[in-house]
């Protein structure tokens, strides 16, 4: 599992470090062992590997020279957030060098005319949240790691969040992208234009390529007003066939809440132990609905989801008195996986997604999954949009166990595949899911990413051993 | 001893003495990285980070990394403050790992000799022994009375000192003889509640005045005060640089001493120690029975002064600041009153409660004030640029009085207030001094 460094120094030698020097200067370099170390890992659990060099580039230019030296040498480079991956994005698997952004962290522009933002790759996603809101704009965009993810992650990875069902996610929010090419061009696609077809859509392109295209170095983003108000409930079931049901009927009924999302049993107990915030422990389902908007909309929308919960049994059902309760009621949410973390050593988090009217069947399957290989997988989710986060709580060091969690997700995969979904709604594919890449995408899928690949970055530096899978998995048969 | 036989001992140690499942309950989200003061103020740098410490602490143990200088000023950089515990869902125990950890780089390593000096004399000699403490101060004290103090200042004399000394020199209160009797039982106004009073050493010598405010407030409000005898030094400045026997040593001392009479609390004024004496089980697990259990109902009883005021119903009283028509007041956290005792509301609702009082809350009052037991000393230069951003935002709630709960605080607060050359126009105090002084 622990890798160190494949190059060492047989490439990054005292004159290629000397290089890099010149360029972004002695301060902004890094080789000792402790920060080798610090940026080995992200939060994937199983993954780490040693990087050779960290550094921290001060503008575009910088960033062009640095990936212009590594593609003449052939050092691998990976571009890096914060480091709250899930899927392996950011640990540097081949070595090389560790791009960071902590000296690009600066807002460059707030445009009220166009609504716009333009931002330094290194900001992180909730200081563009707070500025933009306190200016009375709405960035919609929220992964649960908004705290500290940066909005150069959000991109690389096409974040997602609670507000994706309403909303939409990172790459609808992504207006115009500089970035520098591994030949060290930097292009500049997009702009702050509603509507802009010249040529292929590079930025679209850009937006969740895992830093295996490009590094972005600057990036417009679309804003839009602040909904006035919203209204938080938390809606509880007895059984989780009757949340499902009336999960498609809130959006059958054709009301689309900014927030729907989803807890299982298991997931409310630990959530209820770590917050303490009065949640039943004894039903299998808590729903999370937030409906924001015009004041008369909110009500209106959020009487008609009342109505339509209490029809499909609900056994309880709490509106949230004032933003306090409510800002309390969306932590724990946002909290359940770390929560679920403190129940074993191990929490692996997968996010397969399928189509919204499948949910139901869908957390069927993953609890009968779970029952066949003997594993604990708690899920919750963001039910409205299908993307649920079946977790698997495990102890890494326990192989016999862990290789049973393998075969249940790499059924679970199959599942959501067969249903129209996919093997990762939001986390992205790293290094972690590259090889059941092709059951989504299928062989000329992959084919066509590896030419677009190979014509980019013929030298395959931009973060090697991601997307890519060495050899995809044996499909599951799977019977039921 | 070679490099490598030190490297081999640290990693033994660290299997020995840091639990694997500990470290493997941080599962590296990254949630506290915002609340840590180092990561922060260091521009992000993740090995400055309480995940990448956790990080490097796993990798030491396992030998996927040798223990060297990087690893170690990693180690060292780290404040101790705690803000990343309330921070991380997964409930990683992160001050046991660093305390852990500490000790055994302490007992390995050749530590820095200045730093080993000033521990040297701090710890052994000061910190152990009250009576040498008194001393200590008393030389202070006459030193501040003959005019010496005017003197040095005059002649510069203290420029051979890093600047952080030459400033921390002009802080330092005068020292008062403490008129807290040791063994005493100071008796409440009316009879409500015992209360056994842990005078910390810093608090019973160089902040004397506000042991006795303590003491007056609680009369005041109901209590009988009894003073224990012969108590030590909690042990915390011993236990977080690494030096847990003598922190252990320590605190078998109190414990006789405190649970010899039953009481209803053991009340403390200083955050820092404290957090420390909640914490008693968790540094004697291990020991017999006997004495675990004795640590549980000290651990157990043991509470703040601002918690304590607030449950006997402070805030219920009528409350006015005597000295004009309104003041401006904000607050600084102790970060282990806050992120071990976790108390955070009582002393702000105490300040609240006062009628003219206009309590302003301080942006980024829960980091650290770089103060942290003696880091000012041995981190001069991470201490004073957390201390600069600091009085940033102190500047801008335009208060009077910054109050806060813990004499290390205190001082680096007044510290502030110096080299921001605001001290005509604000004062740094403790809670208990201003509630004493002002209030009631």
């Amino acid at each position: 599992m622990f890798k160190t460094g494949r190059r060492g120094t047989d490439i990054l030698n005292r004159d290629f470090i000397q290089k890099l020097e010149e360029i972004s200067g002695v301060e902004n370099i890094k080789t000792s062992t402790a920060a080798r170390l610090s940026y080995s890992y992200d939060a994937t659990a199983g993954f780490q590997s040693m990087p050779d060099l960290i550094i921290s580039p001060r503008n575009t230019s910088e960033v062009s020279q640095i990936v212009k030296l590594c593609n003449e040498q052939g050092v691998p480079i990976v571009p890096r957030g914060s480091g709250t991956n899930l899927a392996a994005g950011t640990t540097p698997t081949k070595g090389g060098v560790v791009l960071i952004f902590n000296n690009m962290d600066q807002i460059v522009e707030l445009d009220e005319e166009n609504l716009t933002l333009t931002v330094e790759p290194g900001v992180l996603t909730e200081t563009v949240h707070g500025y933009v809101e306190d200016n009375g704009l709405f960035y919609p965009p929220d992964p649960s790691s908004g705290k500290i993810s940066t909005i150069g992650g959000n991109i690389s990875e096409n974040s997602g969040g609670l507000r994706g069902l309403k909303y939409g996610v990172t790459k609808d929010y992504v207006l115009a992208l500089e970035a520098v090419l591994p030949n060290g061009d930097i292009i500049y696609t997009g702009g702050k234009l509603a509507k802009d077809v010249a040529g292929y859509d590079f930025k679209s392109l850009l937006v969740g390529s895992e830093g295996t295209l490009a590094i972005v170095t600057q990036a417009t983003l679309k804003l839009i007003p602040k909904p006035p108000s919203k209204q938080t409930m938390v809606v509880i079931y007895k059984s989780m066939e009757e949340a499902a049901e009336a999960i498609s009927a809130i959006l059958a009924n054709r009301i689309i809440p900014a927030t729907l999302e989803f807890m299982d049993q298991e997931t409310i107990r630990v959530v209820e132990d770590y917050k303490q915030i009065g949640l039943p422990t004894d039903c299998e389902a808590l729903l999370l609905i937030e409906q924001d908007g015009p004041e008369a909309v909110v009500a209106n929308d959020i009487e008609k989801i009342n109505e339509i919960c209490q029809w499909f049994g609900a056994i309880s059902i709490t509106r949230a008195a004032n933003e306090q309760e409510a800002e309390s009621l969306r932590r724990a949410r946002k909290d359940a996986l770390s929560c679920l973390a403190q129940l074993t050593p191990t929490t692996i988090l997968e996010d397969a997604t399928v189509p919204r009217s499948e949910i139901a069947k869908m957390v069927k399957a993953i609890t009968e999954t779970a029952e066949k290989y003997n594993v604990r997988i708690q899920t919750f989710g963001h039910a409205g949009d299908g993307n649920l986060h079946p977790t698997c709580v495990t102890d890494e060091r326990n192989k016999e166990e862990i290789e049973r969690v393998e075969q249940a997700f790499a059924e679970i995969f199959q599942i959501a595949v067969d249903m129209g979904g996919t093997i990762t709604g939001e986390h992205g594919v790293g290094e972690m899911k590259s090889s059941y890449l092709e059951w989504k995408i299928g062989r000329e899928g992959i084919e066509l990413m590896k030419s677009i690949k190979k014509a980019i970055d013929p030298n395959n530096i931009m973060n090697p051993g991601k997307m890519f899978a060495k050899s995809t998995k044996k499909r599951v048969v799977v019977s039921r | 001893m070679s490099t490598l036989e030190m490297q081999e001992k640290i990693q033994q140690g660290f299997q020995e003495e840091i639990e694997e499942t500990k470290l493997l309950d941080c599962m590296r989200c990254g949630f506290c990285l915002p609340a840590c003061p180092t990561y922060v103020h260091s521009n992000y740098d993740e090995t400055q980070s309480p995940r990448g410490r956790i990080a490097l602490m796993k990798a030491v143990r396992d030998g996927d990394i040798p223990f060297d200088g990087s690893v170690e000023e990693s180690i060292d950089l780290c404040l101790g403050c705690r803000a990343c515990e309330p921070a991380c869902p997964a409930g990683v125990e992160y001050g046991s790992l660093l305390e852990s950890a500490r000790n055994v780089i302490q007992r390995e390593t050749n530590a820095p000799i200045k730093e080993k000096a000033a521990r040297k004399v701090a710890f052994d000699y000061l910190f152990q022994n009250q009576s040498v403490m008194e001393k200590a101060t008393s030389f202070v004290k006459f030193y501040q009375r003959s005019g010496l103090q005017t003197l040095t200042r005059k002649m510069g004399i203290l420029s051979f000192f890093p600047s952080t000394m030459k400033e921390m020199e002009k802080v330092i209160p005068r020292i008062e003889k403490s008129n807290v009797k040791k063994g005493m039982v100071y008796e409440g106004k009316s009879k409500k509640t015992k209360v056994a009073f842990f005078t910390g050493c810093l608090m019973d010598t160089m902040f004397a005045k506000t042991n006795e405010a303590t003491i007056n407030v609680l009369q005041e409000l109901g209590c009988d005060v009894w003073v224990p005898e012969n108590q030590v030094c909690c042990g915390a400045l011993q236990g977080h640089s690494g030096e847990l026997e003598k922190a252990r040593e320590n605190a078998k001392v109190n414990l006789r001493q405190f649970l010899a009479e039953d009481v209803d609390y053991i009340v403390n004024n200083a955050g820092g120690c404290g957090a420390f004496l909640s914490e008693y089980d968790h540094l004697l697990e291990g020991e017999d029975y006997e004495l675990l259990e004795q640590a549980k109902q000290f651990s157990r009883k043991s509470i703040d002064i601002t918690q304590l005021v607030y449950e006997l119903g402070i805030t219920k009283e009528a409350l006015t600041y005597k000295q004009q028509s309104t003041v401006t007041v904000t607050y600084q956290d102790s970060c282990h009153l806050r992120n071990v005792s976790r108390v955070k509301d009582a002393p702000r609702e105490i300040l609240k409660a006062i009628n003219n009082v206009h309590y302003v809350e301080l942006e980024g009052s829960d980091h650290c004030c770089g103060s942290a037991g003696i880091y000012n000393l041995s981190q001069p230069e991470m201490s004073m640029k957390i201390l600069d951003d600091k009085m940033e935002y102190v500047n801008e709630t335009q208060a009077r009085i910054l109050v806060t709960t813990n004499p290390g605080c205190l001082l680096q607060m007044k510290l502030g207030i110096e080299r921001e050359g605001l001290s005509d126009q604000m004062e740094a105090m403790h809670l208990i001094d201003f509630i004493h002084d002002y209030i009631l």
